[in-house]
């Protein structure tokens, strides 16, 4: 394997393992608040369009920002929607998620053709190559000439690390999935904190909708996520919820299709079927292990009632 | 009480049957007579703008309206229809409206249209592609013989390449993405056998997002010219366009308005002279029962060459010998 193929694999893994690093790590703050929200690719959805429509119409370089900025508020639109549906109406949490998913993904069809109608593309963000770190052979090609989206992604792992583990809000947060009897005995409000963290999910869902739409694909269709939202929420179970688990769920799962490209186009002999299969069949066998169940919110997917339990 | 709310529940249900079966009738007096408006009905499994496959036929349908005049003939269409339950929907719908022509535009309807086509005996349906009539003589069947502007690219392509290396983004391996990159990599090792075709497929018609990561695989591997087939290539072309000096080779649909510098040519399906065909023997009576297949022969291929690329004249003589080779015999190219 000569040098340029294996840039050319770490590099479109890394800037694959993106949208998944975003919708994943928000879903993470959801569920550990105890709310699973299965409608992560709907919201990816509308924040893939709604940045999309935003870039398209306004001149670049403020449009993409812009962009990226409106694809977070539509996303937190959607995560406050789930939040009153899920925590203050208290439905059943998979079932609404559903529902969320199949709004955000005729609203955003719609709304493009409405809007768009056609193929168009936008120029989206340039990879920026990092100083010094760049110039690394193999490894600077490959992971610091990225997009500013990519890099701020996997700069969210160690952020989302250090809210949960050494802040206030982190234990809040933990506290109300793992207990929210005893977190509201203490005094902290149990819907307030869930509905902080489901927008804050939808928030980072919208952008990585919007990391799709503007950073790696750079264009937008109906579907464009096509179920990747549900991978995510999927790698939260495999990442055992914590921040590092699913950078690695993310990677490995990436990794694993961009070498499935690869070795397609090296034509090493595996049928290409296969070759498509091989990403969802290892998030599968990954998923039946069960290292990680033990770490599941203890309240997750359960509704929260004073004075009951 | 119980007894009222029977009879109330069982009227209801007559109701309701009795108007299901009024939906149902092919209204017998469709059959419109010399100069009255003809109606066609189009399902399409992807947006009318899709810049491939649905588009290919919209396009048809509006040059023959244009011909016409839209006092003469009506289109109704309905897009996105990937999904079979929903597009069977549509087809029993516009068939039990009374459309002269019902038009199932995938090859996934095949089970669709040949139940619909056995209820209403008077509509006249065509779906493709593909070459089965299911025997009914109101089923017409048509496609492209896909494998022939392909090659024609494939010529093409083997002239523009400068790495040597060539990408093919495929999306399932079947039906005309099947015979057209087949024609392609034939093209391709008959002018130049030591080039290197790599071809993938994403197991999808529809994921654009997949196309993008096959296509940018391919580029990061040293193509610097690609094709591939379905509306899903727009993610293709998308890392060609990012890439900067990638060429790109479409079919279905002239695909240059997608990125004017760096296509270099499209293989175009025109339906409209085979459409012509049809609706003047809907109107005298024959339903169907026939095939179509578009070839460059007939006319239902056409190579667009895309102005904005400047071709060699070399490049552009070999072409023109392989249409003219692929139209006299004299070139097989196997589908």
């Amino acid at each position: 394997m000569n040098e340029v193929v294996l840039i050319g694999i770490i590099a479109s893994a890394i800037s694959f393992a993106t949208p998944y690093l975003y919708a994943a790590i928000g879903e993470m703050f959801a569920q550990r608040s105890g709310v699973v929200n299965l409608g992560v690719d709907g919201i990816m959805l509308m924040g893939a369009y709604v940045g999309f429509f935003v870039a398209l119409n306004v001149p670049t370089p403020g449009g993409l920002w812009l962009g990226l900025l409106m694809a977070a508020v539509a996303g937190l639109l959607m995560g406050l929607l789930m939040s009153v549906i899920s925590v203050t109406l208290k439905a059943e949490q998979g079932i609404s998620g559903i529902g969320l998913y199949i709004f955000g993904l005729g609203l955003s069809s719609l709304l493009f053709r409405v809007t768009i109608g056609t193929v168009k593309t936008v120029d989206g963000f340039k990879p920026v190559p990092i100083p010094v770190l760049s110039g690394i052979p193999i490894i600077g090609p490959a992971l610091f000439n990225q997009s500013v989206v990519v890099y701020g992604a996997f700069l969210l792992v160690p952020l989302a690390w250090f809210v949960l583990e050494r802040t206030t809000w982190g234990l809040k947060i933990k506290a109300v999935g793992q207990s929210p009897a005893s977190a509201d005995s203490l005094g902290v409000s149990v819907n307030r904190v869930r509905y902080v963290c489901v927008c804050l999910g939808g928030m980072l869902a919208g952008i990585a909708g919007a990391s799709m739409s503007l950073a790696t694909v750079k264009l937008f269709q109906d579907n464009l996520t096509a179920g990747l939202g549900f991978i995510a929420v999927a790698l939260v179970y495999f990442g055992g919820w914590r921040p590092l688990g699913i950078l690695i769920g993310a990677l490995l799962f990436s990794t694993i299709n961009s070498l499935q490209n690869f070795m397609q186009v090296l034509n090493v002999g595996i049928s290409p079927d296969l070759a498509v299969m091989l990403p969802y069949i290892i998030t599968i066998v990954a998923l039946m292990f069960p290292i990680n169940r033990a770490r599941q919110p203890a309240a997750l997917n359960k509704p929260f009632e004073r004075g009951e339990n | 009480m119980k007894t009222r709310n029977a009879v109330l529940v069982s009227v209801l249900i007559a109701l309701l049957l009795s108007a299901c079966a009024s939906g149902a009738q092919p209204s017998g007096g469709a059959q419109p007579a010399g100069g009255e408006k003809f109606r066609v009905a189009v399902v399409m499994p992807s947006a009318i703008n899709d810049v491939a496959f649905s588009q290919s036929m919209y396009n048809a349908l509006l040059a023959i309206q244009k011909e016409v005049g839209a006092d003469n003939f009506e289109i109704k269409y309905s897009e996105n229809m990937f999904k079979v339950p929903d597009a069977t929907a549509a087809i029993r719908d516009y068939a039990s409206q009374g459309f002269n022509l019902v038009i199932a535009h995938g090859s996934q309807y095949k089970g669709s249209v040949q139940e619909i086509a056995k209820e209403f005996p008077k509509v006249a349906f065509a779906w493709g592609t593909d070459v089965d009539t299911f025997g009914l003589p109101n089923v017409t069947a048509y496609t492209a013989a896909a494998e022939e502007g392909c090659y024609v690219n494939g010529v093409l392509a083997a002239k523009v390449t400068k790495s040597k290396k060539i990408g093919v983004t495929g999306p399932v391996e079947v039906g005309d993405a099947k015979t057209c990159i087949d024609g392609f990599t034939q093209g391709v090792s008959a002018t130049d056998p030591s080039i290197q075709v790599s071809k993938t497929w994403t197991g999808s018609f529809s994921d654009v997002a997949k196309m993008t990561e096959a296509a940018k695989a391919h580029i990061a591997s040293g193509a610097d010219v690609l094709t591939g087939s379905s509306q899903s290539v727009v993610g293709s072309i998308g890392a060609a366009k990012d890439a900067g000096n990638v060429l790109w080779f479409g079919t279905q649909s002239d695909q240059s308005s997608l990125a004017p510098s760096l296509v270099v040519s499209s293989q175009v399906y025109d339906w409209v002279p085979s459409l012509k065909d049809l609706i003047g023997k809907i109107k005298s009576g024959d339903l169907g029962g026939e095939t179509y297949t578009l070839h460059l022969n007939n006319e239902g291929l056409k190579m667009a060459l895309n102005s904005g690329y400047a071709l060699s004249a070399e490049a552009k003589a070999a072409a023109d010998a392989a249409i003219k080779g692929i139209k006299d015999g004299s070139i097989k190219v196997q589908p």
